[in-house]
């Protein structure tokens, strides 16, 4: 019984980096612009399939792949920006919400007429790997170091370069910051690049573990909400921290109830979450 | 006595922002509120108005407990009050504000009777004209004066001004003290910020001035004006200084 | 003048009122499926509309109410014998009851942080009725043979339950008028406009905004019985599709939110699009991607929407158009 627990737990916490990725995206654009963006699941589909046409077309190495993703990603985000974003990101919520979902469906709906829904797969494996009594695919500790070392990245950029000390300025205060001279729309833009950039990221990550369709990134988009509120919107450490407590609740779950109860708690929580602390488990009240 | 504050104190995290302010409001009565930048003045109002919850005191209208009451509540007693940033609800015409105001303040007006107030208070403050345009196409010193109507129009006991004159030229200055006196004259009791020394000095019965959230004086405006203590507050604030200096 | 003198008051009521007269009258099966879509989405619409258009709460997962009270109602008529009209109330009563209960909680959450709250009780909703015994589980509910017999067998049904939905219509319009051209609505118009300063004036935010968000969850609760009666079956993944939330959306900014005309014109619009674009042997693939770039231009270039932006221009019009 405690093997399995472990064994869950495990299994649930090496994703739960992954889903750390995907939500750090999300939760960074929010932070610095305060736009939620429901283009994101697609995006995550997107990295997928690029991800997978890179290696079923060129061969190339999956984990290779990532870095060509990372960059489309960066480039696609930038786009999404100065088309749908730029233009209503002062205007009310509801605004950025459907500009960002128009972009959504445009993506859902090209993809789905090049790729169909059909479910693809990345055919390359790393065999498992055994510590103890635990045994798991080693694409999954692949991936958790995958996710560690781009939140690495995420961090070394914010903190210690130029743009991304704009960026940290910026979403402390845009008006102060352009005061300074900071060009504040080049920094949103750059932002929200970098966002989409974790999105695809995350799903190159994914598309290793599991079959995926053009439609596969809206449970993703989902729990990186919950698990940007669970780790506090705005802030991306938190959002890791928030990925490793939901893939945790993930494995634990259901070794105590029925799998189908696992997105009710889930959503529970994080409805919770939001009325009692909407600063987040580890936020300033 | 319309108004009571007694021992008002209200903290943000760890800065202070008022301590221990007490005073009294006289009916009818002037009462002008001065102070440096950051004293802590709107945040009495907000205190005053239920906006905020005082950390401990007692706030006291026409003899009724309103510590702690919801601003909505307050309102519907008969304190009204207008904002140092105007915030007209912009998509709505500037009738429609001062409805709100006659609707929601202390007489529960249907829309038609509302309707009327409503006019009534656009004349007073000279913006009958400008009824069926949107709120959000007025300059500032017309938003100013659809503060006050919007206030007016709730038939207030007391009514808290927020930096009325601020953003005003000498002539609109003196229209809105006119204004004022004539609210006065209406029966109503005000409370008011200022930083256009003059024009406090002139139109209070008396003046209260804070500094660091802490009241430092009470009184006529002349006694005020000579209080070496009061001088010494705004001495951080040369302009200031020169201003009560001239009185 | 009274709202009965209005021609604003009138206009929207006399179409759907001719509109569903007429559909009944030819008596023609698939005149009457495609009259009850589109008055189903006027319905919804227009519901969303109350809140959204006069307070701003921006309800991502309005769609919960059509899925809570369509389970409801569905599991009173069929499982319990009630005669439709009382299930679809039935269903409507906990829909807004459930409204009233999680509303004064989520109401307090502003801006987008609403919003992602309502996403998270779709969600849960969905995922809870999925366990749920009672309502079938993951596999839902069919109707109960018997049910249809009360009205003649199932042709018949299907009219009586256009009906009902054309008059349920007929009702939304005539609340979402009464509502906003009503002191209350004037409040929930401040509310929209800065909540903070509304609530300075004196209006009871926490209060009108619960009475409003229970308003607006009723009619989804008692349209979803209809639906679902008219499909005969309900299962979570229909019921609680978050991608009709965005689609209510859509529709109520592009035909105008706030205004009582805008959810009709809008609902009919995007439903015709739709159909359009979906039978068209150009666009059929790209359906959506097109969908999605009118929806972006609409948001980026005419966000008051079609109503909103005639009356901004035609200043003749506003009193007609309300």
């Amino acid at each position: 019984m405690l093997d399995q627990l472990i064994s869950s737990l495990t299994d649930g916490l090496l994703l739960g980096f992954v889903y750390g990725v995907a939500a750090m995206g999300l939760t960074l654009i929010w932070g610095v612009m305060s736009v939620i963006n429901l283009a994101h699941g697609p995006v995550i589909a997107l990295g997928m399939f690029g991800t997978y046409l890179l290696f079923t077309h060129l061969g190339v190495n999956p984990y290779l792949a990532m870095v060509p993703v990372a960059g489309a990603g960066l480039i696609a985000g930038l786009v999404i920006y100065v088309i749908a974003v730029h233009r209503v990101i002062n205007a009310p919520h509801l605004s950025s919400l459907l500009a960002t979902f128009a972009v959504n469906m445009i993506i859902i709906g090209v993809g789905t007429a090049v790729f169909s829904t059909s479910p693809q797969n990345i055919d390359y494996s790393l065999g498992s790997v055994e510590v103890g009594f635990l045994t798991f695919p080693a694409s999954r500790l692949v991936g958790a170091f995958g996710a560690i070392l781009v939140t690495a990245c995420l961090y070394l950029f914010l903190y210690f370069t130029r743009p991304g000390k704009a960026i940290r300025a910026v979403a402390n205060n845009r008006m102060a910051a352009e005061l300074m001279g900071i060009p504040s729309s080049r920094v949103l833009a750059l932002s929200f690049g970098l966002g989409t950039m974790m999105a695809a990221v995350a799903g190159g990550l994914i598309a290793t573990f599991f079959p995926f369709t053009i439609l596969s990134g809206g449970p993703y988009e989902l729990k990186s909400f919950v698990i940007c509120v669970l780790g506090g919107l705005g802030n991306p450490l938190g959002a890791l921290v928030g990925g490793l407590i939901l893939g945790g609740l993930e494995g634990l779950i259901p070794t105590f109830m029925p799998v189908s109860w696992v997105p009710v708690v889930e959503f529970g929580l994080f409805v919770l979450v939001l009325l009692v602390r909407p600063t987040g488990l580890f936020g300033a009240k | 006595m319309i108004l009571q504050v007694h021992d008002v104190t209200k903290r943000f995290g760890g800065l202070q922002a008022l301590s221990d302010v007490t005073f009294d409001l006289h009916t009818g009565e002037i009462l002008g509120l001065i102070g440096p930048n950051g004293a802590g003045k709107t945040t009495l109002f907000n205190v005053i108005n239920g906006v905020y919850a005082p950390e401990h005191g007692r706030v006291s209208f026409r003899g009724e407990d309103i510590t702690g009451l919801p601003s909505y509540d307050v309102a519907r007693l008969g304190l009204a009050r207008t904002h140092q940033v105007v915030r007209p609800l912009h998509e709505l015409t500037v009738r429609e504000n001062v409805m709100v105001g006659a609707c929601y303040g202390r007489e529960k007006h249907s829309l038609k009777e509302a309707k009327r107030l409503a006019d009534g208070s656009l004349d007073k403050v000279d913006l009958l004209d400008r009824a069926d345009q949107p709120s959000g196409s007025l300059n500032v010193s017309q938003k100013k004066r659809l503060e006050l109507a919007r206030a007016l129009a709730a038939r207030p006991y007391l009514l808290l001004l927020d930096e009325v004159l601020a953003g005003l030229n000498p002539s609109e200055i003196a229209s809105m003290m006119d204004t004022v006196r004539a609210i006065r004259e209406d029966g109503i009791s005000i409370l008011m910020i200022e930083h256009v020394m003059q024009a406090i000095m002139s139109i209070s019965d008396r003046i209260l001035v804070l500094d660091y959230g802490t009241l430092i004086a009470t009184g006529l405006p002349e006694e005020v004006a000579n209080n070496p203590q009061v001088i010494e507050a705004y001495l951080g604030d040369p302009k200031m200084t020169a201003q009560l200096l001239a009185e | 003048m009274k709202a009965w003198q209005k021609p604003g008051f009138w206009l929207p009521l006399v179409i759907v009122l001719v509109w569903g007269g007429v559909v009944l009258l030819i008596h023609q099966d698939t005149m009457r499926e495609t009259a009850f879509v589109l008055l189903m989405a006027v319905g919804l619409a227009s519901s969303l509309n109350i809140l959204l258009g006069y307070t701003g709460y921006v309800s991502f997962g309005h769609i919960v109410f059509f899925g809570l009270g369509g389970y409801t109602g569905f599991y009173l008529l069929s499982e319990q014998g009630w005669p439709l009209f009382a299930a679809a109330i039935g269903g409507g009563l906990l829909s807004a009851f459930i409204a009233g209960l999680v509303g004064l909680a989520v109401l307090r959450l502003r801006g987008a942080y609403f919003a992602l709250a309502t996403i998270g009780i779709n969600e849960a909703a969905r995922a809870f009725v999925s366990n749920f015994g009672p309502y079938g589980g993951a596999t839902g509910m069919f109707v109960n043979f018997s049910a249809y017999e009360k009205y003649g067998g199932p042709g018949p049904a299907l009219w009586t339950t256009f009906t009902f939905l054309w008059i349920t219509t007929l009702v939304v319009l005539l609340v979402s008028y009464l509502v906003k051209h009503s002191r209350f609505g004037l409040g929930l118009l401040a509310i929209r406009e800065d909540e903070d300063a509304a609530m300075v004036m004196g209006v009871k935010a926490p209060k009108s905004k619960t009475i409003t968000y229970v308003i607006s969850a009723f009619f989804p609760g008692v349209i979803g019985t209809l639906y679902f009666f008219k499909n005969g079956n309900i299962e979570p993944g229909d019921a609680f599709q978050l991608h009709m939330s965005i689609e209510m959306l859509v529709m109520v900014m592009l035909g105008g939110m706030g205004t009582v005309m805008g959810p009709l014109v809008g609902a009919v619009g995007y439903q015709w699009l739709r159909g359009y674009l979906l039978t068209s042997p150009i666009f059929k693939d790209l359906h959506l991607a097109v969908a999605g770039a009118m929806l972006l231009v609409i948001i980026l270039f005419v966000p008051a929407g079609i109503v909103g932006w005639v009356r901004n221009h035609v200043r003749r019009l506003q009193k007609v158009l309300e």
